[in-house]
């Protein structure tokens, strides 16, 4: 199980990682911003990916449209404080298969993380 | 006061601070920013755009930030640790883009937080711009929170002219 975190805060990521622990998945991969992140997608791709929207670079939503463009199937949960509900729908229309929205519980996003795991077939440990 | 501008910020505040530190949030009466107070040691700016101007700041004491850092993180965090900045940044950046989310009348797009580090610096507001400085009381300490606001589109809906959530106070 490999899970890339993109996220140009370190913190969040932390945050993520320690969240990702206790589903027993060490296998993480990260990035700070979309660039970064479509490089090392296309060179390991990873099982799920949690993807920021605002960043430098290359912004989340970009992201997802792009790897939606090679890969139709990797599951991706947008990451995010961009909480309107047409924000949600572009994620969605982009291809996005959960969305959670900054601040969040360490709770939620394991669950968002098991659901979506669970969903696309595989096994969150 | 137009509480349709400020009770969001001040409500993400809450749940930003609760949610993300653990931290409940006393939220003391805005005042109005005039001059150089507060004076600060940490500042997480992000500014808004779009259909609405303005910025969002978060002031703390170094002790406050170091506190609320690591509450956030999880792990001790001082003003040297290479991820200080990110930590209060990304706090800011919850803050903003928790309220921008009741705006949905609006298209606001929030900007990239930057962090101010140096002992008793001042972040002046724009003339055009007031802001409202908001005193923030935790078991972490104290800090204030600044929210200006103009709204600048022609067509928001049942809005309607350019109004200020900093003169209006």
């Amino acid at each position: 199980m490999k899970i890339l975190l993109v996220d140009d805060s370190r913190t969040i990521r932390n945050i993520q990682k320690n969240v990702l622990k206790q589903l027993d998945i060490n296998n993480v991969l990260e990035a700070e911003d979309g660039v970064q992140a479509l490089a090392i997608f296309q060179e390991q791709v990873p099982d799920l990916l949690l993807v920021d929207w605002n960043m430098p670079n290359m912004d989340g939503i970009t992201l997802v449209r792009k790897i939606r463009e090679i890969n139709k199937t990797v599951p991706m949960i947008m990451c995010t404080t961009e909480a309107e509900k047409s924000r949600v729908l572009e994620a969605v229309k982009a291809g996005v298969n959960n969305y959670i929205v900054k601040p969040f519980t360490v709770e939620s996003l394991r669950e968002k993380i098991s659901q979506t795991m669970t969903k696309a077939g595989t096994a969150a440990s | 006061m137009d509480v349709r501008y400020i009770n969001p910020f001040v409500n993400s505040i809450c749940n930003t601070f609760e949610t993300m530190c653990g931290l409940k949030v006393t939220v003391g009466k805005p005042e109005l920013k005039t001059g150089d107070k507060p004076l600060t040691d940490v500042s997480s700016v992000i500014g808004l755009s779009g259909d609405a101007a303005g910025s969002v700041v978060l002031h703390f004491s170094f002790d406050t930030a170091s506190k609320i850092a690591t509450a956030f993180a999880g792990t001790k965090i001082t003003p040297e640790h290479p991820d200080f900045a990110d930590a209060v940044g990304e706090l800011a950046n919850m803050v903003a883009g928790g309220a921008k989310s009741k705006f949905e009348d609006l298209s606001i797009s929030i900007s990239l937080p930057n962090v101010i580090v140096g002992r008793n610096h001042n972040v002046s507001a724009s003339k055009s711009v007031p802001r409202l400085v908001i005193p923030c009381t935790t078991d972490a300490g104290t800090f204030h929170a600044e929210v200006g606001m103009v709204l600048v589109s022609k067509t928001s809906k049942g809005i309607g002219q350019v109004s200020t959530a900093g003169a209006n106070a």
